[in-house]
């Protein structure tokens, strides 16, 4: 019973590790072709990320995993109800993964931006499926006594998911683009990024609050005491976020937006507890951390593995941020490799 | 019914398309990763500049053939849950710690490395650089660890009890210690050093015939990797044949179709050739060496071989009504391709490697303008491994639990299944014709110059 508290709290950490590094990628790669029609600054805006995306990226694929081990319920459920959002996810993802290591290896402007709107595709369109799938999860969906998932492709498709694809979005682009703001060199660059930033800032404050409102007529999110602080938490962080962007102080902005993502989903999951995927036939039906758990002997093995290799993880990762940690210059950008 | 049969079809596509990258990660990271150790250790200095040249060079073709593998890698993750639901209800336990255990202890390791070793060249000492490679190389390898601990328990299952009609783990260590998996596992490894031994010496050979400013360097390359690639394909030969020795007992089903032997026989001989005729359990024809097969199984011309009419018996009496038999046909031509190519392949490993070796290789313009051609050969002696191992498999998804009819999502109708089987086909054939002509442009566009000498 304790392990599966502890692999429920796991399962949440590598989302949170998800959407705080891959948000701000996502955002990055969404704003990279509003943010300069100019070839040399967009090569010195991806110049950003690209060191880091695919160890951001794992970080998916490692909660994915975990949750096959831990809930594998879970994972069949969900991944066999989102199938067509998923594939759609997948046809995003394998763009925006080729483009990064096409782009850079021809001259031709057509062809550049052709990968760039693809690194942008496939960083909007996995945010919003982000976002609507989270929102479904909590939402219910028709799954029957057998967990198996007896609607469509549409019954994924709300007024509450709709808006919580929109605000994961907007919150990303933010996110993304406070990230710029500290990592680029360029001062005009950097003032494009900020005001871009605010922008969209407004919008995820606008699609975040409305998407809270919906949360309480849609969800029991607001029965639990800790989610309710959490998501209240955010949305306040949030909002000094962008105060403090339009202060010009882009450091402070990102630890805020970084944050408020990281209350999000421990909200998120707070709300869930001890269910991980509602259903909506029969709350009976849902699958909690109890009936859609693997059996105690997988989890005490995947707790040791977890406990030993998370801080490793961490450690490298962050050795690699901090190797990488002096702004991008434009002779980075054109570093040859 | 549907859309189990077009689920199959869409794991096989992106499994084999995926595969297609996998082996030459595999190897050629740990060719670049020797390529650079070379660099950093040499103290002749006129191959210090173009050893590091050629580590960039083929380090790049390794980064477009490594992020090809990734975005494909992904949507294998994805597949077991969205196609295959009930198999991941029914294996979770065991399927997905392994799969868990990849993503954190490999593909973490793995990424960042990269990403540092791509961008890290003035940020790092060239000796700590030369670490994130291997790192690279390392994790790599592990990766393929962790998923074959996987696949082999599909192939046989070891360390479980059932439970509530599921598999649940009950040894950790016997999963890692299946016998399966050493066979399989050695045998993948060195499949990827043959792999991408060969892709060196396609390219090698390309540039040596066509790059007059490059000819000295790449003739290096073109000695080092005909090497790697012989030993490549003698290791992977030899671990395949302990593994094929090793299904006797773990699966003789897929043994005896692998040779088209329908009956129990002592001794057993080797077909060459048979004409199969799987709907009366038989070869209409076949040519045979006498007690060859049984001497490639007990190391002695003599010894009893099932045969699978009769282990088709045992089955049903054991599982119930039901065809136990896989595509016979299509496996006994696979295992053939395969060891055949593989022969050819270690004759074409030996004469580049000798050829190499002169000053004069250059001049050997037939030899060398065909060896790209012939890449392809590669390529297909693994799919043909793997269908051996997959199709041979069936119909058990799961061998002896679990049926891969039972494995479907149930939710999914034929028309869902249609729509991504094309779109990952589309997308992905698209893809390659992409990637393969980035990579000739790279090729041609990039000179590695080298005055001196070996």
């Amino acid at each position: 019973m304790e392990l599966q508290i502890v692999w429920f709290i796991l399962i949440a950490v590598l989302f949170t590790g998800f959407f705080f590094l891959e948000g701000f990628d996502y955002g990055v790669g969404g704003l990279l072709p509003f943010l300069s029609p100019d070839d040399k600054d967009r090569s010195q805006i991806i110049r950003t990320i690209t060191p880091v995306w695919d160890g951001n990226e794992v970080w998916m694929i490692t909660a994915g995993g975990a949750l096959f081990a831990s809930f594998p319920h879970v994972y069949s459920t969900m991944f066999a109800t989102f199938y067509l959002a998923l594939f759609l996810m997948l046809f995003a993802l394998i763009l925006r993964g080729v483009a990064f290591e096409f782009r850079g290896r021809r001259e031709s402007l057509s062809w550049r931006h052709f990968w760039e709107g693809c690194i942008a595709f496939g960083s909007i369109v996995p945010a919003i499926l982000w976002g609507v799938a989270v929102t479904d999860l909590i939402r219910g969906l028709p799954i029957n006594e057998k967990m198996i998932y007896t609607g469509g492709f549409f019954d994924l498709l709300s007024i509450y998911s709709i808006v919580g694809g929109l605000a994961f979005l907007f919150v990303f682009l933010y996110h993304g683009a406070s990230y710029l703001t500290i990592r680029l060199s360029d001062k005009s660059l950097i003032e494009r990024a900020r005001a871009m930033g605010l922008k969209m800032g407004r919008l995820a404050v606008i699609f975040f609050v409305l998407c809270m409102v919906l949360t309480a007529t849609n969800t029991d999110l607001y029965h639990s005491a800790l989610a309710t602080i959490a998501l209240i938490a955010a949305a306040a962080v949030f909002v000094a976020a962008n105060v403090m962007l339009a202060k010009r102080n882009g450091k402070v902005s990102f630890i805020l937006s970084s944050l408020a993502i990281v209350f999000t989903t421990v909200a998120f999951f707070a709300g869930l507890f001890p269910r991980i995927m509602v259903s909506s036939l029969n709350p009976a039906y849902s699958l909690t951390i109890t009936n859609a758990s693997s059996s105690p002997y997988t989890l005490s093995v995947m707790t040791v593995v977890a406990c030993i290799f998370v801080p490793i993880v961490l450690i490298y990762q962050i050795w690699a941020y901090h190797l990488f940690r002096k702004r991008v210059t434009e002779q980075d950008a054109e570093e040859e490799y | 019914m549907e859309a189990m049969f077009l689920s199959r079809w869409q794991f096989a596509i992106t499994t084999v398309y995926h595969f297609l990258f996998v082996p030459v990660t595999l190897g050629l990271s740990v060719f670049v990763a020797l390529l650079e150790t070379c660099y950093v250790r040499t103290k002749k200095p006129e191959w210090k500049g173009a050893c590091k040249k050629l580590v960039q060079f083929f380090g790049a073709l390794f980064i477009i053939n490594f992020s090809m593998g990734v975005v494909t890698g992904i949507v294998q993750e994805f597949h077991f849950g969205m196609n295959w639901s009930e198999y991941a209800r029914f294996m979770g336990d065991i399927f997905g710690a392994p799969l868990a255990l990849e993503a954190l202890t490999a593909f973490f390791l793995e990424s960042t490395m990269l990403g540092v070793w791509i961008f890290g060249w003035k940020r790092l000492s060239e000796k700590a650089h030369c670490v994130t490679i291997w790192l690279v190389a390392i994790a790599s390898n592990l990766s393929a660890f962790w998923i074959l601990v996987a696949n082999s328990f599909m192939q046989h299952p070891v360390g479980y009890v059932l439970n509530n009609g599921r598999a649940e783990m009950q040894d950790f260590f016997a999963l890692l210690t299946n016998h399966y998996v050493l066979g399989e596992y050695t045998h993948t490894f060195f499949a990827g050093w043959a792999t991408a031994g060969f892709v060196v010496v396609a390219v090698s050979a390309w540039k040596v015939l066509h790059d007059e400013k490059s000819r000295n360097a790449f003739r290096q390359t073109l000695k080092s990797g005909a090497l790697f690639m012989l030993i490549g394909l003698l290791c992977s030969a030899g671990t395949g044949h302990f593994h094929a020795q090793y299904l006797e007992q773990a699966n003789p089903m897929k043994l005896a179709a692998m040779e088209a032997l329908w009956e129990d026989e002592n001794p057993a001989p080797f077909a060459v050739y048979a004409n199969i005729n799987e709907k009366t359990h038989k070869n209409d024809s076949e040519l045979t060496i006498p007690g060859l097969f049984s001497f490639m199984v007990y190391n002695t011309p003599s010894g009893e071989v099932r045969g699978m009419n009769s282990l088709q018996a045992d089955y049903e009496k054991q599982y119930g009504n039901g065809d136990y038999r896989p595509d016979v046909t299509g496996l006994f031509w696979s295992f053939r391709f395969m060891v055949g190519f593989a022969g050819l392949m270690m004759l074409l490993a030996l004469a580049t490697y000798l050829i190499a070796k002169k000053e004069d290789a250059y001049k050997h313009t037939t030899f060398l303008s065909a060896l790209p051609w012939l890449l392809p050969i590669v390529y297909i002696v693994n799919s043909c491994g793997w269908y051996v191992a997959e199709a041979g498999r069936q119909p058990w998804i799961v061998v002896g639990l679990q049926k891969t009819a039972d494995a479907v999502s149930p939710n999914l109708t034929g028309g869902d299944v249609w729509l991504t089987m094309i779109g990952f086909t589309v997308t992905y054939l698209i893809l390659a014709i992409i990637a393969l002509r980035l990579a000739f442009h790279f090729i041609r566009k990039n000179h590695v110059s080298y005055e001196g000498r070996n």
